[in-house]
């Protein structure tokens, strides 16, 4: 069964083609590491599954199109965090909006129950009653992660979200994905600059307005595919597969 | 108060008074949150406007202001929407556009304009028992928005979010300027035009220093609000001031309590 199926996506931003004819299938419960360079379109690439920007192509979720696959069915987690930062909000609210889709006005005792078991589950429990606008960077990402695990999605999509968290925090990070996945079975696409954390996926995409290589990390992470992504870099490759940490 | 409380007009204008004051205090925390202070502005020049024609046509001047100030608010949203003009700059096109048509309308209707001191400022004289119905019809605005609040404040928060969550968040913003538009004329019997963007202000700006959380600020904002009319209500019965500057002084008032509280350490 196909989690994801992407035929021929293209998105224009006026004259600007930012994605162009990206074809993939996403099996269930896969872990796809996207990488690419720096405006390549990985970002684009999730907002148009989530319908944030407009598309040419087609696009199907779990064998529905977009328009009738579920909003529940996804979890996200936004490379950039646009929230008003005045907002007065705790935490544990946020992490509720994944359970109902609104701003809760108050939280029934199971609610609260589910959104503090998935701020557990990554860690952050200490957060719950902390205002939101007074988070820091990784901190931000841990809750936006709980409110993205506490709906229990089929398609987790994470947009750098590793970003600003610690060195722990993040070997943590990987840690809560794998065990929801193998819980839940739920596929993971997620945008990552962490060479080695795409070559633990299962599949990687590489990026580049097109689809550079897709496949298993030894095949997409091969010398050419990074060469083809990265363009004249040519130590991209090293920085990928001989390097290790970067 | 109890011997207020014995006049029907007094009735009414508390009556009035109460049920803006619930529509006040729920739009409060989003005008406030999304910074639309300024559109409360525009919109009580267009209901101006609205109120001059109504003068002019010798009608009852809310039932022009009514139509008016509902256009002017889908004009501005549908202006920022299709443009990449701001908000701000939206608006004061249509504030300029509005008063002009006020001040031609006030000019051509000379003899009538006995009563624009109510107008502007407030009456308690101005609820009369034909206004009833638009009471009513107020309360109805109030029960319809209730639902709107969790989505509401959800794009508020963070409004790609919302989208990402398949939210209507489009309509819900022409949803919101026009419970605003809608809410702000009823408010002008009460408060008057020139204070009816105030009125829609300070409630959710003193609550945005006592709350942390949205349904906190909501809460002190609708307390804050019908406190400050109630309290208004009867300062202008004993002092006879226009009804919506006693209302709005009060607020005012509120308003530096709370702030004077922020400036002490344990304040929020
Ligand atoms: N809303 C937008 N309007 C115009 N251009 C955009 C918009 N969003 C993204 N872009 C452009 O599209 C390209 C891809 O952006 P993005 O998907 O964010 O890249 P990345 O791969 O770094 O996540 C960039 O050149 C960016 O400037
Ligand atoms: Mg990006």
């Amino acid at each position: 069964m196909l989690a994801l199926e992407v035929q021929r996506l293209s998105v224009r931003f006026g004259e600007f083609q930012a994605l162009e004819e990206v074809s993939l299938e996403v099996p269930e419960g896969a872990f796809v590491a996207i990488v690419g360079p720096n405006g390549a379109g990985k970002s684009t690439l999730l907002k148009a599954l989530l319908g944030l920007v407009p598309f040419r192509g087609e696009v199907r979720v779990h064998g529905q199109p977009l328009e009738k696959a579920d909003p529940l069915w996804f979890g996200y987690v936004p490379q950039i965090k646009t929230f008003d930062r005045t907002f007065p909000a705790l935490a544990l609210e946020l992490v509720a909006t994944g359970l109902r889709r609104r701003w809760p006005f108050r939280l029934s005792p199971r609610e609260r129950a589910q959104a503090l078991e998935a701020l557990e589950r990554v860690g952050a429990s200490a957060l719950a009653h902390r205002p939101l606008g007074r988070l820091s960077g990784g901190q931000l990402q841990r809750v936006y992660l709980a409110r993205a695990l506490v709906r229990r999605p089929r398609l987790l999509l994470l947009d750098e979200p590793a970003t600003g968290v610690d060195r722990v925090g993040e070997v943590d990070l990987y840690r809560y994905l794998e065990a929801y996945q193998a819980e839940a079975g739920a596929t993971v696409l997620m945008i990552t600059h962490d060479w080695e954390a795409a070559h633990h996926a299962s599949h990687v995409l590489v990026l580049n307005r097109k689809v550079v290589g897709f496949g298993p990390p030894e095949k997409a992470l091969s010398e050419e595919c990074l060469r083809q992504a990265f363009g004249h870099l040519g130590h991209a490759h090293d920085l990928y597969v001989g390097g290790g940490h970067a | 108060m109890l011997e207020a409380l014995a006049y029907p007009f007094f009735q009414r204008a508390l009556l009035a008074g109460f049920l803006v004051s619930l529509l006040s205090g729920l739009l409060s925390p989003f005008v406030v949150q999304r910074r639309l202070s300024f559109l409360g502005d525009g919109l009580a020049h267009a209901a101006f406007a609205g109120v001059a024609l109504g003068l002019f046509l010798r009608g009852e001047p809310l039932y022009f202001a009514l139509p008016f100030t509902f256009l002017v608010a889908l004009a501005i949203t549908f202006v920022r929407e299709r443009t990449e003009l701001s908000e701000d700059t939206a608006i004061g096109v249509f504030f300029a556009l509005s008063v002009a048509l006020g001040a031609v309308f006030l000019a051509k209707a000379r003899g009538y304009t006995g009563d624009a001191m109510g107008y502007l400022f407030g009456s308690l004289l101005a609820v009369g028992p034909q206004d009833l119905g638009a009471i009513a019809l107020l309360l109805l605005f109030a029960l319809l928005l209730l639902p709107l609040w969790g989505p509401l404040a959800y794009a508020t928060f963070d409004r790609e979010l919302a989208l990402a969550d398949r939210l209507p968040v489009v309509r819900h913003d022409y949803l919101l300027s026009g419970f605003l538009a809608v809410s702000l004329v009823l408010a002008v019997k009460v408060v008057g035009v020139l204070l009816v963007a105030a009125f829609l202000v300070i409630p959710g700006a003193t609550a945005r220093l006592l709350a942390r959380t949205f349904a906190g600020l909501t809460l002190w904002a609708l307390f804050l609000a019908s406190l400050s009319t109630g309290l208004g209500l009867w300062l202008s019965f004993l002092l006879d001031w226009p009804s919506g500057a006693s209302i709005v002084l009060l607020q005012a008032l509120l308003f530096g309590l709370a702030f004077t509280k922020t400036l002490f350490p344990g304040g929020n």
